[in-house]
């Protein structure tokens, strides 16, 4: 036990919650942009993963990390314009949509790989960039905080930042008051004159430019290069994060920071001997029971309320 | 043209879309389109060999899709039959390689374990959305990761064959494997226990009283609730019933296919259950003929992958669009309307 305290209690233990912690956070803003417009996107997972290759194959031909950045994010929004397009115009269900939009990426992605790079595992063979890491200047000399703040990827400081325009966005803005109605009440927005499907449109959009950052993250900064599936259930985790936070900014932010601890700690008990398939669970179990410990209390809410108007 | 025939010409329509487009990409990609498309579209019937491999692959598409097909007609949006599927088919593979029965008995008592296996873990998910109404679609996706892991320890730990080469385990009794049907295939009795189940499965689903209660409670929870039906009840149910079919088809799958059990990745065949159940628009008579379908254009995909110079991952995508098309319901619904019209201007 008390090997675990050493693994946990270190600044680098710290540093790689939030290196971890990155791509969750994304994805989990994106989940709540378009949850919070009515529409649950779960093809988030499919999106990080088109995104990720993306950045890999935009960067190694054109030379530029931030090129691929863009590259990434565009193909991200893309994607989900297209579910977007099915879903509110053919009125395809929201739910099957994102399940073809994940089959689509986890083959796709190989498909498109194998024609590229002549592999179907990695893309080691082409000359792909790094987005550059970022050390602070006062921060990164101050103890302990300097060495867990300082030194992270360019994209782990924006996705802090992301969460402040992200926060600012949905409360302060025209365009974040339109989100929160429609998705409240689609009838009552539109009779006061919101067209819900532009809406949703905007959100579903917003919701794959934010993952596509995620997937960049995962190809251009966590790793420097595109594996098959190497989102790993992020996507899913940033689902359940979403829904955990309570479709909150702040809600959204704190839980993707406990996944984040439960990656992490997956990865640091490694050097433990306990066997890394089991370890590997980790961030899933903590999903499962996030939802529960949140399904449980939404559902003595709902049963006290009810108690309340039937005394009333 | 009738309306009730509609579906049907929908989903001719969908695949039609989606064979176009495959024929696109090919001719995109392909060095030489025609004998590619050739490749994909006849060799998955030119020898009985290929015939055969496309009934084998068929078989745990069927039960997949099968399980997926009941949990959606209860309009429940579980993916978990992936894990189970796996999970009981480590469950199957323990049995086959410690157990010493006759070969009668061994393959029943490691397929009935690993079903039973199924229908208890997929009770979980069904009890925490009974119960709590916690979302379905994220459990059982997390779900699919845990069974995952611990399939996997499970294989490393405990069965591993350390004189093997790869990760596989040990060589499983001779009496626990299913015996094949027709010779020159490997075409297994797996085939018969699907189609009994699925046979099973239509008359439970509009025959009986409880399959009543699964397809009200689909259609409308709330009113099948408002009506005097347990819904949590039925809901764990078709959790324990689908579950029991997933499970049943990962040790068939295991018993049927292999002699070491040998997955170090999930199969897949879950998430193909989601889309044969789509294509079969959730009917089991309907999954046989959608899951021979799905499993020959993945026959003629690895053909042309292994004569032809496009990769079989093509075939993906040609499954997100018919996903894409077939849960689409404006698609094609201005012509609907227009037969809806005309029918009615005739009985006036």
């Amino acid at each position: 036990m008390s090997s675990l305290f050493n693994v946990i209690f270190t600044t680098e233990f710290a540093f790689s919650v939030l290196r971890v912690t990155t791509p969750i956070l994304f994805a989990a803003l994106g989940a709540l942009i378009s949850n919070r417009a009515g529409i649950i996107n779960i093809g988030l997972e499919g999106i990080m993963l088109v995104a990720a290759l993306s950045g890999v194959v935009v960067s190694a031909y054109t030379g530029s990390s931030w090129v691929g950045l863009m590259g990434a994010v565009m193909a991200g929004t893309l994607i989900s314009g297209i579910l977007a397009f099915f879903t509110l115009h053919f009125k395809t269900h929201i739910i099957l949509g994102g399940v073809a939009i994940n089959m689509f990426a986890s083959g796709g992605t190989v498909f498109i790989l194998y024609l590229l790079s002549g592999d179907k595992g990695s893309s080691t063979s082409l000359p792909s960039k790094v987005l550059p890491s970022v050390d602070i200047p006062l921060l990164k000399d101050i103890p302990v905080l300097g060495p867990i703040f300082s030194g992270h990827n360019v994209l782990t400081y924006m996705s802090i930042l992301a969460v402040f325009v992200v926060y600012y966005m949905l409360k302060r803005t025209p365009l974040g008051l339109r989100i929160r109605s429609v998705g409240e009440n689609p009838q009552a927005a539109q009779s006061v004159g919101v067209s819900v499907v532009k809406v949703q449109y905007t959100a579903l959009l917003l919701s794959g430019f934010f993952a596509g950052l995620g997937g960049a993250y995962m190809s251009m900064g966590y790793l420097s290069l595109f594996t098959r599936d190497m989102t790993a259930g992020r996507g899913w985790i940033a689902i359940a994060a979403e829904s955990m936070g309570r479709s909150t900014t702040v809600g959204t932010t704190l839980t993707s920071l406990l996944f984040g601890a439960a990656d992490a700690l997956a990865n640091a008990l490694q050097v433990l001997k306990i066997p890394a398939e089991l370890i590997g669970t980790l961030p899933y179990v903590t999903t499962v029971i996030g939802l529960v410990v949140y399904a449980v209390s939404e559902s003595r809410k709902r049963n006290r309320k009810l108690k309340t108007k039937v005394k009333g | 043209m009738k309306v009730k025939y509609f579906e049907v010409i929908r989903t001719t329509a969908v695949i039609l879309i989606a064979l176009v487009l495959a024929f696109i990409i090919i001719s995109i990609v392909s060095e030489q389109p025609l004998e590619s498309i050739r490749i994909f579209l006849w060799e998955p019937l030119n020898t009985k060999g290929h015939i055969g491999n496309v009934i084998e692959m068929a078989i745990p598409l069927m039960f997949t899709g099968l399980a997926v097909s009941l949990l959606f007609k209860a309009n429940l949006f579980n993916l978990g039959a992936e894990g189970l599927f796996y999970f009981s088919g480590v469950v199957a593979a323990t049995l086959a390689i410690h157990l010493s029965l006759n070969s009668f008995v061994h393959p029943i008592v490691a397929i009935l374990a690993g079903s039973l296996v199924g229908a208890l873990l997929s009770a979980i998910p069904g009890i925490l959305k009974a119960k709590w109404n916690v979302n379905e679609l994220v459990s059982s996706l997390m779900f699919n990761n845990i069974l995952f892991g611990i399939g996997l320890y499970i294989l490393n730990y405990k069965l591993r064959d350390a004189q093997a080469f790869a990760a596989v385990s040990f060589k499983f009794e001779k009496t626990a494997m299913l015996s094949k049907l027709i010779p020159g295939t490997r075409i297994h009795t797996g085939l018969i226990i699907v189609l009994l189940l699925i046979v099973a499965a239509h008359y439970f689903l509009y025959k009986t009283k409880w399959g009543y209660e699964l397809r009200m409670t689909g259609a409308n929870r709330e009113f099948a609730g408002y009506s005097g039906m347990k819904t949590a009840k039925v809901i764990v149910i078709v959790h324990l019933i689908a579950g029991f079919i997933a499970g049943m088809g990962g040790s068939v799958e295991v018993l049927g296919m292999y002699s070491r059990f040998q997955w170090s990745s999930l199969p897949g065949y879950g998430l193909d259950g989601a889309l044969v159940a789509m294509l079969a628009k959730n009917n089991p008579l309907s999954v046989i003929g959608a899951a021979l379908f799905l499993a020959y254009i993945r026959i003629g995909a690895d053909q042309m992958a292994r004569f032809s110079d496009v990769p079989a991952e093509m075939i993906s995508i040609v499954q997100a669009i018919i996903i894409l098309l077939i849960s689409a319901e404006q698609f094609l619904k201005f012509w609907k309307n227009r037969m809806l019209l005309k029918e009615a201007q005739r009985n006036v």
